[in-house]
């Protein structure tokens, strides 16, 4: 029983992580049907930030989340401005293949500055962990879920209760009359990638010091933000949050009472389990398609 | 226009062809190791010891009056790039023998590549049994096998008084090698095996199968994988409350960068290693072994890797020794020569003995396992 306990402590802070991985991805994959390669790399770069701020110029670590967040965003509007916006209106293949392209280039990019070898981030929390009954957490998970909460809440607010939120779900729900009733759309794409970007940078920067950081770091990252945004539903949020949770759990029962081998594979039958028959997502809303 | 083009072209390819027949003024050596990827660390210290050795060996005039050329590439962690790599190497650069490839998995895919191209190679640092049994004439092995770590350790299980083990280990050769012939070793003590849990070598969070663990009734946990991931396990076992005794094996553990970056739970840590920079008094070859920590501080490096990058000195002073004997920098001859070279190596003689089936023996040298523990952040040596 108290391994189970523990289990679902585990979850709990795993699936807070995936869950803030899947909403940057499900705006950018889900909202803006673009195929986000580079999501895993702004994961990477947001850990990156992390370890030149904190290690490199010494400065302290909550002041280092901000600013990974900003970086994150303003790589991300860079992106969107080079690379997206001449091709808007291309088909989705070749939006794709440039999105690879600038992965590959970007995570060389990061290896050329920092090196194939690993770096680890110092971190003001105790190493002494929490210990509940049976159960025990370090603090840095916790606060890291605490700040993946935040970062969701705030998120959700901002898609479902701010104007600029109804821009967005305006703008890619048909874009030609967003336009004509004076919404201005070359804005909405770029701050949505942003956004997007933003949140892939702090899950990045949450996560770094939490495990250590390399240059390939955000590959598996980005496969399992992909699992999440399909289980949850293209574009739903909340899809999202209840999907990152979900493979979490599917990992960690998985890993405890299964066979901790196929660790990673547990998360990937549930989807190709989703994809059979639930083709549209676990919390996908009926939709009209006359 | 076109033909102005063309004319430049050739005139690069003919400089850049003179330019190879430049570069044959230089011995190459083949260098395959994991540079980016789950292994980055344990591949970058052991190219750091590899250049070391080249670089003494150059001061020293080279060998047959030439410098020897180390060509490095990455294997980026992965079988399949280690296999095209050793391809690259042989058929493009010419090298006529090899050092590599770091991990059990890496190697056992390059070896078909040097049967393919008889060309052989000095493995440095892969531990899994089936390197050298599997019938590879071209495989000359200076790192303990897991079978020979697990006998080394068979004299002290007693004194530890194991009862039952859990073991955590990568999920490739060199872990699953390791946990059957440690099974193998405890069960003929009467030692019971409890879980084996396994990892994925890009794995980051190891929580789950901690957690399993901490719930079994052992008292020993063996684990087994490269630094980076032993950092990792040692801080989530110790925010799981995890109060086992913990023995790592395979001699990538850099125990002083467990004590840096674990901390207070790295004490009461035992390590299986090869190699004990920390007394260079106590290893084999003392005047060796001080001279290469000189020179590895000397180039800024940290002391952790000395525990990894002594490999890579080790396997290129081999590589060079059978050139040398060879007296000739071809593929067969260094082979021939590999079997008769005799060198003091940092962990013991290097000298190979015949392993594996009849007829297509592989090479193993049969080098030092020592056991530390580090207790109050400090290194100390247990007796085997």
């Amino acid at each position: 029983m108290s391994e189970f306990l523990q289990h679902l402590v585990n979850m709990l802070v795993l699936g807070g992580t995936y869950a803030l991985l899947g909403i940057g991805l499900t705006l950018i994959f889900g909202i803006m049907n673009v195929v986000n390669f580079t999501h895993g790399v702004l994961y990477t770069f947001g850990a990156y930030i992390m370890f030149i701020v904190v290690q490199q110029l010494g400065l302290n670590f909550f002041l280092a989340l901000p600013v990974a967040v900003l970086a994150g965003w303003l790589l991300g509007a860079a992106i969107e401005l080079t690379l997206l916006r001449p091709l808007r209106g291309s088909d989705i293949d070749t939006t794709m293949l440039v999105m690879i392209g600038a992965w590959i280039a970007m995570q060389s990019g990061t290896l050329w500055i920092w090196g194939g070898v690993a770096k680890s981030v110092a971190t003001p929390f105790p190493e002494a962990p929490l210990v509940l009954g049976p159960v025990s957490v370090s603090w840095l998970r916790l606060f890291v879920l605490a700040a993946a909460a935040m970062l969701i809440l705030v998120t959700y607010l901002l898609i479902n209760k701010t104007s600029l939120g109804r821009a967005m779900r305006a703008t890619f729900q048909d874009h030609d009359t967003a336009s004509l009733m004076g919404v201005n759309v070359d804005m909405i794409y770029t701050s949505t990638f942003a956004i997007g970007s933003s949140l892939a940078a702090a899950a990045g920067a949450l996560l770094g010091p939490v495990y250590v950081i390399f240059p390939q770091m955000g590959d598996l990252a980005a496969v399992k933000a992909f699992a999440i945004v399909i289980l949850g539903g293209l574009g739903n949020i909340t899809g999202a949050v209840i999907g990152g949770f979900i493979l979490a759990l599917a990992e960690e029962l998985g890993a405890g009472y299964v066979s901790s081998g196929y660790r990673d594979a547990m998360g990937f039958l549930i989807i190709i389990a989703v994809l059979i028959f639930r083709p549209t997502g676990l919390f996908a809303r009926a939709e009209r398609v006359g | 226009m076109t033909r102005a083009l063309g004319l430049v072209g050739t005139i690069a390819l003919t400089t850049a062809l003179f330019a190879g027949t430049a570069g044959a003024q230089t011995i190459k050596i083949g260098v395959n190791e994991p540079l980016t990827g789950a292994f980055a660390a344990s591949g970058t210290y052991v190219v750091n010891g590899a250049r070391i050795a080249a670089d003494e060996i150059n001061a020293k005039g080279g060998i047959l009056g030439k410098k020897i050329e180390l060509v490095i590439e990455d294997n980026k962690s992965n079988p399949t790039e280690a296999a095209a790599v050793a391809e690259k190497l042989i058929t493009s650069d010419k090298v006529p023998v090899l050092m590599g490839a770091w991990g059990s998995s890496l190697t056992l895919a390059v070896m078909p590549k040097l049967m393919e191209y008889e060309t052989p190679m000095v493995v440095e640092t892969s531990s899994s049994g089936k390197i050298t049994t599997t019938g590879n004439p071209f495989i000359f092995r200076i790192s303990p096998p897991s079978a020979v770590e697990a006998a080394a350790f068979k004299g002290i299980v007693d004194k530890l008084a194991l009862k039952k083990v859990d073991f955590l280990v990568i999920n490739n050769d060199w872990g699953r090698g390791t946990a059957e012939d440690f099974s193998k070793m405890m069960k003929d003590k009467g030692i019971t095996i409890g879980l084996v849990e396994t990892m994925d070598q890009g794995a980051q969070d190891m929580s789950a199968q901690l957690s399993k663990i901490k719930s079994s009734d052992s008292e020993t946990v063996i684990v087994t994988t490269a630094v980076d991931q032993l950092t990792l396990i040692f801080k989530q076992a110790a925010a799981l409350g995890l109060k086992k005794r913990i023995i790592t094996t395979g001699g990538s553990q850099n125990p002083d960068q467990i004590i840096a970056q674990a901390g207070a739970a790295a004490n009461g840590t035992m390590h299986l290693t090869t190699f004990l920079p920390w007394f260079p008094d106590k290893t084999p070859n003392p005047e060796a072994t001080n001279y290469f920590i000189t020179e590895w501080k000397k180039r800024g490096f940290e002391f952790a890797g000395c525990t990894e990058s002594f490999r890579g000195y080790d396997g290129i002073r081999t590589a060079a020794a059978a050139i040398e004997k060879a007296g000739k920098a071809e593929p067969a001859a260094i082979k021939a020569a590999l079997w008769n070279i005799n060198i003091k190596g940092l962990n013991g003689d290097i000298v190979f003995r015949k392993s594996g089936p009849e007829g297509k023996e592989s090479g193993q040298s049969q080098p030092n396992v020592y056991l530390i523990e580090i207790n109050d952040g400090k290194v100390e040596m247990k007796t085997l």
